[in-house]
Formats: C-alpha cells, sequence, structure tokens
C-alpha cells in the first residue's frame, strides 16, 4: 500500500530524534509556561523556575499534574503566557459549572494547529480532490474550525454545514457529492436510519470516508458504520485544552490513534496513584502540549481512560497509538458529541422554582441518537390544575436546557412520589445506554 | 351499545364555547354531557347529545370542524366508592380508558358516565361480562 | 483606515478604466466556461467582443435567483468542482436551496472586501471582534471571521446563541467590535438587563449590524442603549456574503466596493436605469470572481445609490439602507424567508392545501417569531389530542428544517384567516423595522 504522510520525515522519524524534539520543545514550553501566573505558582512549587531546569524526560514526573479544575479557577487570563495582542483567536471547551474553560492561541499556535489536523487528514489518504463535509459545530467549540483549518490546508472543498438539519445534511451529500464527513458515530448512524425517509438511497451518496470523533465508541460500532455504510470509518481524538481535533488520529490501517508525539507528551496513569503505566495498560490519558505557546499545558489530566499500543504500526509511523477511549473517571456525559457534567443539568434546574427537589435525569437512546430525558415531580403549590401551565412549564425546562447547554431534553411532568427519593448524595443522572 | 360523541375543535377564543352552545340551543338540540380538554393552543370540546347527526350537520353548516367518535355511557352506582368499583374492573382487566366525563343530569338513581376506550370492543366485552349495564343511543335520545 | 485605499478613494476615471478592464476580462472568461452563460449572451445577441467598456455592461442579460434555481447545483459555475475550496449555501424559494462556491481566490477577494468592511466600520489593527453571526453554511459567520484574519484581529467566534455565554465573553474580554443582527443587539440588551448587566456601560464600541433590514430608528435604540456607533453592512451570498457594502462612521449610506460588485440600480418592471438619486432594484456584477461569478445578478432589494465622494475620503458610490423587497421573501432572525418554502412544506404534509398565515413579530427587545396559523379542516382534525399536537409538532419541525428557524404552529379554526378575492393574504408582518 502507499501510504500518504503529510510530514514524512517526522511521522517516521526515530525515536531518539522525536524523544530530542520532546525534550526540546518541552523546555520552551516551561519557558512559556512560566509566564503565566498558574504555572509559575504551580512549577514553582516544585522547584522548576526555568526551562533547563528538565534536564531529561525522565524529569517529566516532577511537573504536577493540570486539572480540569485548574482551568476553571484560572479563568480567565491565569494560564495565558503571552500578552493579549499576541493573542487571535479566543476557543472555549465547555465547564463543569457552566463557567467556560478558555484557551488562547497566538497566530502561529493556530499555524501549527493548522498543522497538525492537515497531517490527520491527509493520514487517513483524504485528498484536496475530496469534497469534504464538516458536521461538527462551528464556533467556540474547536471541532469545527479545528477540521476546517486543517482541510483548507489540503486543499479540500469544504462544505461547513455543522450539526442539525439531518434531512438538509443528507440532500447536501448528495448533491455536492462529498466523500468525506466530520461526524459523530451516533449521528453518522442516525443519518444511515433517515435515509429511507429522505428518499435518498446509499447508491446516490458518493462518501467514501468518515473522521469519527467526539464520542466513545467500540470497535463493533466502528464495523457496524462501515458495513451499513460501506465507507471507512477513522477514529479522531482531541479535546479544546490541548487545541481542539488533531491530538491522535487513525492512519488507513485504522488500528487505533497515532498521537503526533514531537507535538504532544503521552502518558497513561493510574488515575488514583498518579503512577505513569506502561505502554499496553489501561489508565488515565495524560497530555502535554508542545506546540501552542499562548496556552501552555503540562501533563493535563484528561480523565479519559485508554492504554497506549506497545508495537508498531504497519504505516512506518514511529508514533505510539492511542486506544480508542474506554472510559471516564468522572461523571461527565457525552450526549450526541455535546460534554455536558450532570451537575451542569442540575445547577439550570435548580434555578427554575416549579421544578421541586425531586427530579430525575435519565440518558437513553432514541434510535442511534442519544436522548436526555429530564423527569420532574410537580411542585404540588405552584400546580393551578390547567394544562396550558403544565405546558408552559415543561416549555420553559427544555429551552432553559437548550440554551445553555445546547441540548433538546425531553421533559416529563409526573406526580409528587413518583420518582424515586434521592437519598443525600444518591447518583440523580442514571446513564441507561448500553455501551457502544 | 356504542353512542355517538360530536367532538368540535375550538381555538382558545372568548366566546366560542357560547357560539357552539347557543346554535344548539337555537336549534333545539339539547346536550347530555359535555367536557372540554385543553391544551395551551386549542381545545376539543367533546358533547352527547339528543340528535346527534342533526347537531354535526348544523356545526358543519356554520363553519365549526366537527367528528364523530363513538363512546360509551355506563351506568355507576351513585354512591361513594361507586365509580371505583367500577374502574377497578377495567385496571384488573387492562381496559385502558383514553377520558371520561358524566352527564348533565341523573336520569335514573344511577349516575352516568362517558367512557372512551382505547379498546371499545374489549370494553363492551368486558362490561358485559361484569354485569354493569350501558345505556344505549336509542335510551339517550328518549331520556 | 482605509483597508485598499488605492481603490476605495480611486479617482473615478480611474475607476471606470479598472472596472472596464475586469469586465472585458469577464465576459470573456465566463462565456468560455459556462456553458449556461454562454448561451445567455448568445442569446442577447451579443459577443464577448462587443463588450469594451462597464458602460457595455447595459448589453448584456440579467442574472436571477430562478436561474440559480434551475441550474442548481453546478450549472452556474465557471470552475470545475475540483476548485472550488468552499462551498456555502442560503434559502432558495422553493426546493432547491441557492448554491455558493469559492476557488482560493476567491476567498481571497472576500477575506479582502470583508477587512474593507471592517476598517471602514472603524476597526483598528490589535482590536478584538465577537463574532455573533451564524457560523456554517450561512455566510455570515466565516465570512467575518476571514476578514478578521485577514487584518489581524483577535477573533472570539462565538456564533449565534447563547446569549448569557455571549454577555459574559464582553464582559471578560472587552471586545470592541460586536458583529451579530441588529435583532440580536436589542435581544441582548434585554437580557443584559436581566442578569444586572448595565448595556451602556458595556465594552462593544462599533457593531457592525446586518443580514436583516433595519431602520434608523433601530439604529439610535441600539446606539442609545449600548453606547455603541452602530452602522450597517450589506451583502448576500449570491454575491459573496457580507462585504458588498458597509457604512462608515459618517452613516451616510453604504459603501458598496464597486471594483469588484459593479452596481447598477434599475426600475424593477422595464430593466432600465433609474434617474439619479432615484429608487430601484439593485443589480450587482461580480467583476472578479472565479467559482460563480454573476453578470447583472438582480438582488430585488431596493435601494438608491449616491456618487458623491464621501466626507471619509471613500470615492467607492454609497447605497443607501434597504428600503424593500421586489418579492415576497421576508428576513427573520437574519434568515431570508419565502413564503413559498412553507406552503411547499404544508402541501407536502398530508397531501392537504390548508389555508395557512404567516405572522411574524418582534416583541419590544426579543427576537422575531413567526407564527404559522394553519386552519382545521375535517381531513386533518381528530378527537385525539394527541393527533392535533403531533400534526402541530410535525409541522412544526418540518418547516423548521427547511427554514432553520423554529417557528410556532397555531391550529386555527375553518375561515378565520383573512381571504381576499380567493387568495389569502400570506404574510402579516407586525414588525416595525
Amino acid at each position: 500500500m502507499d501510504i500518504p504522510y503529510w510530514n514524512k520525515e517526522i511521522e517516521t522519524a526515530d525515536r531518539a530524534t522525536i524523544e530530542k524534539i520532546q525534550l526540546e520543545r518541552l523546555g520552551k514550553m516551561l519557558s512559556s509556561a512560566l509566564r503565566s501566573p498558574f504555572y509559575k505558582r504551580l512549577l514553582g512549587e516544585a522547584g522548576i523556575s526555568s526551562g533547563d531546569d528538565i534536564k531529561s524526560l525522565d524529569d517529566l514526573h516532577r511537573i504536577p499534574f493540570t486539572t480540569k479544575d485548574d482551568l476553571r479557577k484560572s479563568f480567565p487570563t491565569g494560564m495565558m503566557s503571552v500578552d493579549m495582542e499576541q493573542v487571535v483567536r479566543i476557543h472555549s471547551s465547555s465547564g463543569t459549572t457552566g463557567i467556560p474553560t478558555v484557551i488562547y492561541f497566538s497566530s502561529q499556535d493556530v499555524k501549527n494547529w493548522t498543522d497538525l489536523v492537515a497531517r490527520c487528514i491527509v493520514s487517513t489518504g483524504a485528498t484536496s480532490k475530496d469534497v469534504f463535509q464538516n458536521m461538527m459545530t462551528y464556533g467556540l467549540f474547536t471541532g469545527g474550525l479545528g477540521l476546517h483549518y486543517g482541510a483548507e490546508a489540503v486543499g479540500m472543498t469544504i462544505i461547513p454545514i455543522g450539526g442539525g438539519n439531518t434531512k438538509r445534511q443528507i440532500k447536501v451529500m448528495k448533491d455536492f457529492h462529498t466523500t468525506v464527513l466530520h461526524i459523530t458515530p451516533s449521528y453518522l448512524l442516525h443519518i444511515h436510519s433517515k435515509l429511507g425517509d429522505v428518499g435518498i438511497s446509499r447508491d446516490e451518496l458518493a462518501i467514501k470516508k468518515a473522521f469519527v470523533g467526539a464520542e466513545p465508541h467500540s470497535e463493533n460500532t466502528r464495523l457496524k458504520i462501515q458495513e451499513l455504510l460501506n465507507i471507512d470509518a477513522y477514529n479522531s481524538y482531541g479535546l479544546s485544552e490541548l487545541n481542539g481535533p488533531g491530538v491522535a488520529f487513525e492512519c488507513v490501517y485504522k488500528k487505533d490513534m497515532h498521537v503526533w508525539e514531537d507535538a504532544y507528551i503521552v502518558e497513561i496513569i493510574d488515575p488514583k496513584t498518579g503512577e505513569v503505566l506502561e505502554d499496553g495498560q489501561e489508565g488515565e490519558v495524560v497530555l502535554t502540549n508542545l506546540i501552542r505557546h499562548a496556552t501552555p499545558i503540562l501533563r493535563y489530566r484528561t480523565r479519559d481512560l485508554a492504554f497506549l499500543h506497545p508495537g508498531k504500526c504497519e504505516c512506518g509511523r514511529t508514533h505510539r497509538r492511542l486506544s480508542r477511549i474506554l472510559g471516564r473517571t468522572d461523571d461527565m456525559l457525552i450526549i450526541n458529541g455535546v460534554n455536558v457534567f450532570p451537575s451542569q443539568i442540575e445547577e439550570i434546574l435548580m434555578q427554575i422554582p416549579e421544578v421541586g427537589t425531586n427530579y430525575q435525569i435519565y440518558v437513553n437512546k432514541k434510535g442511534s441518537l442519544d436522548r436526555l430525558i429530564v423527569k420532574v415531580e410537580i411542585y404540588p403549590k405552584m400546580f393551578l390544575g390547567e394544562a396550558s401551565q403544565l405546558d408552559a412549564l415543561k416549555n420553559k425546562i427544555k429551552e432553559e436546557l437548550r440554551s445553555s447547554i445546547v441540548i433538546n431534553a425531553v421533559i416529563e411532568l409526573h406526580e409528587p412520589g413518583a420518582l424515586p427519593i434521592s437519598e443525600g448524595k444518591a447518583q440523580r443522572v442514571v446513564d441507561q445506554r448500553p455501551k457502544m | 351499545m356504542k353512542i355517538t360523541q360530536i367532538s368540535v375543535f375550538l381555538e382558545n377564543r372568548k366566546g366560542r364555547l357560547f357560539d357552539v352552545c347557543s346554535l344548539l340551543g337555537d336549534n333545539e338540540i339539547n346536550i347530555r354531557a359535555l367536557t372540554i380538554a385543553e391544551t395551551e393552543s386549542f381545545g376539543v370540546l367533546r358533547i352527547v347529545v339528543d340528535k346527534s347527526d342533526v347537531a354535526v350537520k348544523l356545526l358543519k353548516d356554520n363553519g365549526f370542524v366537527a367528528n364523530l367518535t363513538h363512546v360509551v355511557a355506563v351506568e355507576v352506582g351513585d354512591k361513594p366508592g361507586g365509580l371505583a368499583s367500577v374502574l377497578k374492573v377495567f385496571a384488573d382487566n387492562d381496559v385502558n380508558i383514553e377520558y371520561m366525563y358524566g352527564f348533565v343530569e341523573k336520569f335514573s338513581d344511577k349516575a352516568l358516565l362517558v367512557f372512551r376506550f382505547a379498546d371499545t370492543d374489549l370494553a363492551q366485552q368486558i362490561l358485559a361480562k361484569n354485569s354493569i349495564k350501558v345505556v344505549t343511543e336509542k335510551e339517550i335520545e328518549g331520556l | 483606515m482605509i483597508w485598499k485605499e488605492q481603490v476605495e478613494c480611486a479617482d473615478p476615471a480611474d475607476l471606470k478604466n479598472l472596472q472596464s478592464d475586469y469586465l472585458r476580462k469577464l465576459t470573456a472568461y465566463i462565456y468560455n466556461n459556462c456553458p449556461v452563460y454562454k448561451k445567455k449572451i448568445d442569446d442577447a445577441g451579443v459577443k464577448p467582443e462587443d463588450v469594451k467598456s462597464i458602460d457595455d455592461i447595459k448589453k448584456l442579460p440579467f442574472t436571477t435567483k430562478v436561474d440559480m434555481r434551475d441550474h442548481y447545483p453546478y450549472g452556474l459555475f465557471s470552475t470545475g468542482q475540483s476548485e472550488v475550496r468552499e462551498i456555502h449555501v442560503s434559502s432558495g424559494t422553493t426546493g432547491n436551496p441557492t448554491l455558493v462556491g469559492y476557488t482560493k481566490d476567491d476567498v481571497k477577494l472576500w477575506s479582502d472586501v470583508m477587512a474593507r468592511t471592517m476598517c471602514c466600520a472603524g476597526a483598528e489593527p490589535g482590536d478584538t471582534i465577537q463574532i455573533a453571526y451564524g457560523y456554517g453554511l450561512f455566510t455570515g459567520g466565516l465570512g467575518f471571521h476571514y476578514g478578521a484574519m485577514e487584518m489581524g484581529l483577535r477573533i472570539i467566534p462565538t456564533s449565534a446563541g447563547q446569549t448569557a455565554r455571549q454577555l459574559k465573553i464582553m464582559q471578560e474580554f472587552k471586545p470592541r467590535i460586536i458583529a451579530c443582527t441588529p435583532s440580536y443587539a436589542l435581544y441582548m440588551a434585554e437580557e443584559a438587563r436581566d442578569i444586572g448587566i448595565d448595556p451602556a456601560k458595556g465594552n462593544w464600541k462599533i457593531g457592525i449590524f446586518g443580514a436583516e433590514p433595519w431602520s434608523n430608528s433601530i439604529r439610535r435604540e441600539i446606539e442609545e442603549i449600548w453606547n455603541m456607533l452602530a452602522t450597517d453592512v450589506y451583502g448576500l451570498s449570491e454575491i459573496i456574503g457580507p462585504g458588498v457594502a458597509q457604512e462608515c462612521p459618517h452613516k451616510d449610506g453604504l459603501h458598496i466596493f464597486s471594483d469588484v460588485f459593479y452596481p447598477e440600480i434599475i426600475n424593477p418592471d422595464t430593466g432600465e436605469d433609474v434617474a439619479d438619486g432615484e429608487d430601484g432594484e439593485l443589480v450587482i456584477t461580480t467583476l472578479t470572481k472565479q467559482a460563480i461569478p454573476l453578470i447583472r445578478y438582480r438582488t430585488r432589494d431596493i435601494v438608491s445609490i449616491n456618487y458623491e465622494k464621501c466626507r471619509c475620503g471613500r470615492t467607492s458610490p454609497r447605497i443607501s439602507k434597504i428600503k424593500g423587497r421586489t418579492d415576497d421573501m421576508i428576513v427573520v432572525r437574519g434568515i431570508n424567508v419565502f413564503p413559498s418554502q412553507i406552503e411547499h412544506v404544508l402541501v407536502g404534509i398530508e397531501g392537504t392545501q390548508p389555508y395557512y398565515q404567516i405572522v411574524v413579530d418582534r416583541k419590544a427587545h426579543k427576537l422575531d417569531e413567526v407564527e404559522v396559523l394553519v386552519e382545521v379542516e375535517e381531513k386533518i382534525f381528530s378527537d385525539e389530542i394527541k393527533e392535533l399536537k403531533e400534526l402541530q409538532d410535525k409541522i412544526r419541525k418540518e418547516i423548521g428544517a427547511v427554514l432553520s428557524i423554529g417557528v410556532k404552529v397555531t391550529l386555527v379554526e375553518p375561515k378565520t384567516i383573512e381571504r381576499s378575492m380567493g387568495k389569502s393574504k400570506r404574510i402579516v408582518d407586525k414588525r416595525t423595522l
């Protein structure tokens, strides 16, 4: 097989070269990080006051971990390492309690990110001749714009359609001869189930590849997607804290995702002890960004669980492969590709007076898509006996959820006492979905 | 055994109910039972009258959207627990009730209720089996 | 600051020479690369050689929205699909949407005219811009994004919606410039007050508002409430997206970048030019686009034009704010809506052609609301509330999918919708724009 590369030299460099690059870039990144209030303090406490203090990759453990909470607490500029003048892009991801986490990019940071995403795209065999339908959300979320920049660099024809409106997605796929999709696996299955409704058959579509991400899913799901739709599905991994998409991507062999080790230092740790584990052992993914200087992130605990493959990939790339994400260490939910914490949902509900103290949140599947169901007990004092009041309440809850966390929930009103009582800190969010 | 109910579509506007009732009243049609199911934006008026065919034509001729539905008029003991015992029979036999409402007046010592069932035939079977009396169309006209 | 002074302040004679040069090249290019246009030009009895100067543009045929619909998807393109770098789509009247494409150079052109736009509004290098136009197939978000990249501005790509977050971002990062629809600006002011923020102390100093028609009184309201300069931007995806014309701080007409978007104002019935300064339909020719250049495209927007040099120094002609439409299109929350689109959906459901009416309203400082009244007739009436609600929901979802905005559907009794001469009045626009 003729293996496509964006940057063959770096993608097939030997381990010694990669590690040399990592150490060099780590030093520079430490210098940048020390310019931010957060890392100045954190690294200072660890006895690190200059980029030279780390003399080998073995010393990585001296750098303390960084957590989501740290990012949240540093809002807005606690982790910024350049003057605002050099910042050209501000992106964000969801936060635990609605306070967004913010990521700054300098123009070089954007170039580096673009280059990395282009590398990902090309590694799947996609080329400038492809027509790319980018179905991930555009905006502060890095998913849409990240792939857009990379696709521009590769020279593909881009349809910046974003998410939603299934009928239109399918029609656009047909009319514009889309060959490559960027999409969540559940939405892709949903599209397949809607082809009949829209009156368009698979034969009328020219799709060949799908970059699937934002949702953990099993190998079986990937195989199912490939079989049902007759396409190649490539797994994609990324998170805005570390740029966005482009952290790891599958190559043409589709045997898990190459982490670009010249751009990231990846470690797998035991989530309880923090001990770094061997290749092949499952643990929490920890990432250090080596290429974004406006907002350096060191040894970030992603809360994703996975393992690193010990062996080499047939494609000849020397960057290790990360397994598909096997789970989370926290209670974050991913609903149709959107990250949401149960605490966010609860916070929203608590602000609506007609919602009493008892409610239950379920996540299940409707066909291929995830569905959020909020069951609320009617607060007797608030019931006026009119159906219209109840309708209005349902709509209010639905609208609040939609505008805060961008999820369309199904709201059910129940009689007082109908829902299980939450004892103490009992789980109020029940994920009923079978593992994908 | 089934009787006819007229359903009328009404917007949630002032006076619509009055318009229906005065139209029927002006034309000597007697309303025996009625209920309104409402939502935020519209309502469905359900009535049992003494002359269904005349009534439904009258309503349509006067610009109302109306149709006919089969319901069952069930006699229920007019005492505490009377309704509950009938409902228990339904519950025990998996008979689903879509909605129900009462007649305007009593016509004997029993109370008379209108039931719309998910499965009318099944309901009638169960009613017969349990010796619960059902009032016919003819009997309603004569009331 | 004037982004492209040489062209924006050009001497009219030099500008005319440039336009003539472009037009000659464009005519030959389009004639040789687009069979549909070749036929149109042949049918008009014209040869490319006949076009020697910009004044000869009158010899060339018009292009309409119907042409775009009829030749969907690629019929009007002058390049192969492989040279198309980016695709955008906007509302069509019925059935097919309008497709536009950009080569790499077209994106450069777009970036350039958007940079001109932002400078014209008063943006300066080093500014932060909050882009609250929708990102996606709609050209607003990405258009501003490209222009901001071209100018080297700091971009916060919020896209539309999630108002609480928009306001938080305004407070934290103090962007001097906000780009969104004017109605959204007023809506955000209301939400701001609800959460205890005084809009008059907000950080946005310049607003670049467009995608929907808005009057000077709305402008005054926005400027008073937000204590900012509110400027008007004009564009349409068929031409390029936003970036066709922009107001400078003198707010005395929108400078149209006539070196690349050549304007004519015509009488919509006769096709002839109107007298100087009179209202007429704006017709635009894209002089330098590559993927899908358009000749004499009838925008259906009614404006007047002023060729005098502006106090800002720019010599590009100024079009007035949009005064109306020649068709029945309305703009709701920045999205173009044709009544025929809604009709198409209603006919498709249950095979009925019910009487319907579209009522558009905007309560003070809220967003536009569309209510579709549908008369219930026997065929669709059911005794079951559930079924009626499902019908209501189905109509709402289908219309929402076609228009890309949420609408309210209200079932009404028969004969309640006004009929005039057998044809019902389809749209009632209660807004004062």
